[in-house]
C-alpha cells in the first residue's frame, strides 16, 4: 500500500516533493495550493487518510494516516504591502523567516507563539496558539484577515481578503484558525501587521505567584499600554521564584512614559531587562513550552487566575505554566496522564473554562480530542461543519476525545 | 400567510405581540436601504428566549422561513422578509442581563440598543466599543449578525472582536450555547463564524461582550486639506508613522457643503477639498506626543489648518460634522444610497479619483464620509426614486464602484452586510467553491435553508449548485 501511495505521490507532483518519513509513511510535500489541493483530491478519491504536517516541531507528527501531507514546500512570502501593513504568506513559512523579511520594511507580525522559531504560520494559525503578545494584540484570529484552505476533498476555499474591514460572506476563516486542520488546510493567509514600534522595553520582576498576579492585575487595571503582562513558573523562566514579565512597546516617548507609570502603580519590585536580554528572555519562554510531550491551554479569566493555577497545581503540577496576567489564559506544559487531563478538563468546566489540548502524542488526543465533549448540540453542529469540508473524512484529526467524557 | 399561523403565533407569545393587518406589516417593509422593499407575512414579537425557541420550533414544524430583525437600521436590505416568511423582531428582548465590572464583560438580550448599553456600564468607567453610526438605534443583536463596525473600530476592532459568547437558537428551535466568558472557545470558534452571518444560521438570544475602561485621555484633531489625494495620503502616512488613532475618519467637499447648509453646521471650510479627523486616545503622559507626530505628518502631507479638541465639549464640536453628515446629505435629495465598500488604505486616493470619474460621467451626486483609516468607503449617491432613469444610473453607479474596489484588492463590503443589496455582487468576490463552501456552512447551521432566506448568495453560482448536488432553496 505504502509503496502504490509513494508512486502516485511521484507521479502528481514529481519525486522531488515525495519522501518518506522516520516511520516510512509516504509524505507529499507540494510546493503550490494547487498540487496540494491535488494531493486532498486524490486522497479523497482513494480513501486515504491524510496526516496534516507543517515541519513536525510542534504536534508530534504521529496521527494515524496513509500519508502525511507537510506544507513546509509553501514557504513563500507572497506579497508584503507596507503602506497596508499587510502580508500574503505561505502556510509552511517559519515563523521566525517570516518575522525577520517582515522586520527589513519595519513590519511587525504581533504574535509571540510558542514553539520552536521554524514553526509554520500555518502550525500557529491552525493550533491558534498565541503567545504573550495576545494580551495588546489579541488572539491569533485578531491577525488574519483571510485565509486560503485546501478541504479534505481538494476544493480552494478562500476566505476574508487583504484589507482589515470585511463582512462579504461568512467569516470562513474564524473556523480555520483554531480548527487544529480539522476544516481543511491552510494554504495561504493575509496576515494583519503593524509597524516596528521604535521602543521595545521589558521589565521582569521576581516574588509569589499570588504577589506577582495581583500586581499583573494592577497593570492591567491602571491601563498601562502594555503589549504583554506574563507570569512564568519557576520551572519555565528558569528561576527560583515566579517571574512577571511585562512589555512595553511604542514610541520612546510612549514607553518612557509607560514605564514610569509602571513603577508607580505597582508595589513590586522591578528589573529592566537590557535590550539584549529582553528578545532572549521572551524567546527562551516561548521554547521552553517544548519542554513536556503534553500542553494544555485555559481559557481562564484573569479575576479567576489565582483558582484556576490552583487547580493545575492540583490536578497536574506547577512544572512549566505561562499565564496571562491580564488576559487570564493559561498554558501548562508537562507529563499527564489520560485521568488526570480529563479530570482537570471537567473541574475546568464546571467553572465555565474550556480545556484545549494544544499538543500531546496520539494516543492521548485520540483519547482526549483537542476540545473533548462539545456543549449540548455542539458536537451535532461541528459534525455537519467537519462532513462539508472533509466529506471523506480523510483528515486524521482527533478533534473530539473518541471515549467521550 | 394563514390566520392559523397568526393564531399558533399568539398562543406562544400572546396576541398584541402578533402583527399581521396590513398597515402593521408596513412598518417592517424596509430597513436603512431605500431601495429594497418586501412586505412580510406576519410579524411576531417574542419576549424571552423561551418563546424564540417555541416560535422557529413552531417555524420548524410547518417549514415556514423567518427573518430576524433588530431595530431595522441595517443598510443591505438584510432584515427584509417576503411575504412567505414570518419576520421576527427582537425589539422587546432588550434587557441588559448583566454587568460585571471586575472581569470587563456584559451580558444583553438582543434588542438592547447599542449606546444603551455603553450608558450603563458608563458608572464602572466601562464601555462597548463598537459604536456604527446608527449606534443610538440600532440593537446589539443586529450588529452581531452584521459584524458591525463604527469610527472607532480602527484601533479595537469590530463587533466580531467584541463578543465572547453567544446563545443562539437554531432553525429548528434548538439551542447552542457558544464561546466562554474569556473568549476562549469551547471547541472551534463558532461565536466566530456565526458573527457576520447575517442572520441566516439563527437568532441570537444572549450576547456576552467584552467591555473596555473608558480612555484616560482624548485628543481629536480636524485638518483640511486643499486636495482630496494629499488628504487620503496623510491616512496611509499616520499609520505608517506608527499610531494607531481610535479612529481616523475623511469627509469631502461635498459632504462638508451638505453639514454646513444644514442645523448641524459647526462653521467647517467649506472651501477644503476634504477633512481628517484624527482621534487619539490613551494615557495622559502619551496622547500628547503622539498628537505631535500626528500634527507634523498631517502638515508635511500638505493640512491647510488644523484644530484639535480635548475637552468633551470641544470634541463633540468637532465630531458634530461627521456624526451628523448621513442625516446632512439627506436633506440633498428624497432618497441616500449609503455604499459601503473597502479597499486596502493605499489605494485609497486612487479610487476617490475613481469614484469621482464614476460621478460625473453618470451626472451623479456623490459625497463621500468614511473611515479612512480602515480604507472603508462609504460613498453616498443622492437621487430620488421617482425618477427611473436617475434610478438605473444610481445602480450602474454602484455596480462600477464595487468593481473598481474589488480591482484594487478590496472588499463588497466592510460592515454593511451584503444582505439582499450586494448578492450580485458575490460572485465577482468570490469563486463558485468558496461561494459553495459558504452555503454548505449555511446548511449545516439550517440545513432547510430557512433563516433570512435569498440572502447574500446567488445560489446560481454556487459550485455545488451548479453540480446538482444542493438542493436549491
Amino acid at each position: 500500500m505504502s509503496q502504490a501511495i509513494l508512486a502516485r505521490l511521484g507521479a502528481l507532483l514529481g519525486d522531488a516533493c515525495v519522501d518518506q518519513d522516520p516511520k516510512g509513511l509516504p509524505r507529499a510535500i507540494p510546493e503550490s495550493e494547487d498540487a496540494l489541493a491535488l494531493v486532498c483530491r486524490t486522497a479523497h478519491e482513494e480513501h486515504w487518510k491524510i496526516r496534516v504536517e507543517g515541519r513536525g516541531t510542534w504536534l508530534t507528527p504521529d496521527a494515524p494516516a496513509d500519508l502525511a501531507l507537510s506544507t513546509r514546500g509553501l514557504d513563500r512570502i507572497v506579497s508584503v504591502s507596507p503602506a497596508d501593513l499587510v502580508a500574503t504568506v505561505q502556510a509552511g513559512a517559519p515563523y521566525e523567516a517570516v518575522r525577520r523579511q517582515l522586520a527589513e520594511p519595519s513590519m511587525w507580525l504581533a504574535l509571540d507563539p510558542p514553539g520552536r522559531p521554524e514553526r509554520t504560520i500555518g502550525s500557529v494559525l491552525a493550533t491558534a496558539t498565541a503567545g504573550p503578545l495576545r494580551h495588546a494584540f489579541g488572539p491569533v484570529r485578531d491577525h488574519v484577515l483571510g485565509c486560503t484552505t485546501a478541504t479534505g476533498d481538494g476544493r480552494l476555499v478562500k476566505s476574508g481578503g487583504r484589507v482589515v474591514k470585511n463582512v462579504a460572506g461568512y467569516d470562513l476563516t474564524k473556523l480555520q484558525v483554531g480548527g487544529f486542520a480539522g476544516f481543511g488546510i491552510i494554504t495561504q493567509v493575509h496576515l494583519r501587521l503593524r509597524s516596528i514600534p521604535r521602543a521595545d522595553t521589558t521589565f521582569i520582576a521576581h516574588g509569589s505567584r499570588d504577589a506577582l498576579a495581583s500586581a499583573g492585575r494592577v497593570v492591567t487595571a491602571a491601563q498601562i499600554g502594555a503589549a504583554a503582562v506574563e507570569l512564568f513558573s519557576p520551572a519555565l523562566a528558569a528561576d527560583s521564584e515566579w517571574v512577571l514579565g511585562v512589555r512595553l512597546v511604542g514610541s520612546e516617548a510612549t514607553v518612557e512614559a509607560e514605564s514610569r507609570r509602571l513603577e508607580r502603580e505597582t508595589t513590586v519590585t522591578w528589573q529592566q531587562l537590557p535590550v539584549e536580554r529582553s528578545g532572549s528572555f521572551w524567546s527562551l519562554a516561548a521554547r521552553a513550552t517544548l519542554g513536556g510531550p503534553v500542553t494544555i491551554r485555559l481559557g481562564a479569566l484573569a479575576d479567576g487566575l489565582d483558582e484556576s493555577l490552583d487547580l493545575v497545581a492540583e490536578l497536574l503540577d506547577e512544572g512549566l505554566i505561562s499565564a496571562g496576567a491580564g488576559v487570564g489564559t493559561i498554558r501548562w506544559t508537562g507529563e499527564a496522564s489520560l485521568d488526570r487531563l480529563r479530570t482537570l478538563r471537567r473541574q475546568a468546566a464546571g467553572r465555565e473554562i474550556p480545556m484545549t489540548l494544544e499538543r500531546a502524542p496520539w494516543t492521548l488526543r485520540r483519547s482526549l480530542g483537542h476540545f473533548g465533549a462539545y456543549r449540548e448540540g455542539v458536537g451535532q453542529l461541528v459534525g455537519r461543519l467537519r462532513e462539508s469540508f472533509d466529506p471523506g473524512q480523510c483528515l486524521s484529526v482527533a478533534l473530539e476525545g473518541a471515549e467521550g467524557e | 400567510m394563514s390566520p392559523s399561523l397568526a393564531e399558533a403565533l399568539s398562543r406562544i407569545v400572546g396576541a398584541r405581540w402578533v402583527r399581521y393587518r396590513p398597515a402593521e406589516l408596513a412598518t417592517y417593509r424596509a430597513d436603512g436601504l431605500p431601495t429594497h422593499e418586501s412586505t412580510p407575512g406576519l410579524v411576531v414579537l417574542p419576549g424571552n428566549r423561551e418563546e424564540v425557541a417555541a416560535v422557529l420550533r413552531l417555524l420548524h414544524l410547518l417549514q415556514v422561513p423567518f427573518v430576524a430583525r433588530g431595530a431595522g437600521t441595517g443598510l443591505s436590505g438584510g432584515a427584509l422578509a417576503g411575504a412567505d416568511a414570518v419576520l421576527v423582531a427582537v425589539t422587546r428582548m432588550a434587557r441588559i442581563l448583566a454587568i460585571h465590572p471586575e472581569r470587563r464583560r456584559a451580558v444583553v438580550e438582543p434588542g438592547v440598543v447599542n449606546a444603551r448599553l455603553s450608558e450603563a456600564t458608563l458608572p464602572f468607567g466601562l464601555h462597548y466599543l463598537p459604536d456604527p453610526s446608527s449606534q443610538s438605534a440600532c440593537t446589539i443583536g443586529g450588529n452581531v449578525a452584521e459584524n458591525a463596525g463604527g469610527p472607532h473600530c480602527l484601533k479595537y476592532g469590530v463587533t466580531t472582536n467584541h463578543v465572547v459568547a453567544l446563545e443562539v437558537v437554531l432553525a429548528d428551535g434548538s439551542m447552542l450555547q457558544l464561546g466562554s466568558p474569556q473568549g476562549e472557545a469551547w471547541g472551534p470558534d463558532l461565536v466566530g463564524l456565526f458573527v457576520g452571518s447575517e442572520g441566516m444560521f439563527g437568532i441570537a438570544t444572549e450576547i456576552t461582550v467584552r467591555l473596555e475602561p473608558l480612555p484616560q485621555a482624548i485628543r481629536t484633531i480636524y485638518a483640511d486639506f486643499m486636495s482630496l489625494r494629499s488628504a487620503s495620503e496623510a491616512v496611509s502616512a499616520i499609520i505608517a508613522s506608527g499610531v494607531v488613532p481610535a479612529a481616523l475618519e475623511m469627509m469631502d467637499q461635498s459632504c462638508l457643503k451638505a453639514v454646513e447648509a444644514s442645523i448641524f453646521a459647526t462653521g467647517g471650510p467649506t472651501d477644503a477639498a476634504a477633512v481628517l479627523l484624527v482621534e487619539l486616545d490613551g494615557p495622559p503622559d502619551v496622547v500628547p506626543a503622539e498628537s505631535c507626530l500626528v500634527e507634523t505628518v498631517l502638515r508635511q502631507l500638505g493640512a491647510r489648518a488644523l484644530r484639535s479638541a480635548t475637552t468633551a465639549a470641544e470634541r463633540a464640536r468637532l465630531w458634530q460634522g461627521r456624526k451628523k453628515a448621513f442625516g446632512a446629505l439627506g436633506r440633498i435629495a428624497p432618497d441616500l444610497a449609503v455604499q459601503d465598500a473597502v479597499v486596502p488604505r493605499s489605494a485609497l486616493p486612487d479610487i476617490l479619483d475613481r469614484v469621482g470619474e464614476i460621478r460625473d460621467r453618470h451626472r451623479l451626486e456623490i459625497s463621500n464620509v468614511f473611515h479612512a483609516g480602515d480604507g472603508n468607503l462609504h460613498p453616498c449617491i443622492s437621487f430620488d426614486r421617482r425618477d427611473a432613469a436617475l434610478v438605473a444610473r444610481v445602480q450602474t453607479a454602484s455596480r462600477e464602484i464595487m468593481e473598481a474596489c474589488l480591482a484594487a484588492g478590496g472588499s463588497i463590503t466592510g460592515e454593511h452586510g451584503v444582505g439582499s443589496d450586494k448578492m450580485t455582487y458575490m460572485p465577482l468576490a468570490f469563486d463558485p467553491d468558496t461561494l459553495g463552501a459558504m452555503r454548505a456552512v449555511r446548511r449545516a447551521f439550517d440545513p432547510d435553508e430557512r433563516a433570512n432566506p435569498n440572502k447574500v448568495f446567488p445560489l446560481h453560482a454556487c459550485r455545488e449548485w451548479r453540480r446538482g448536488k444542493g438542493t436549491a432553496a
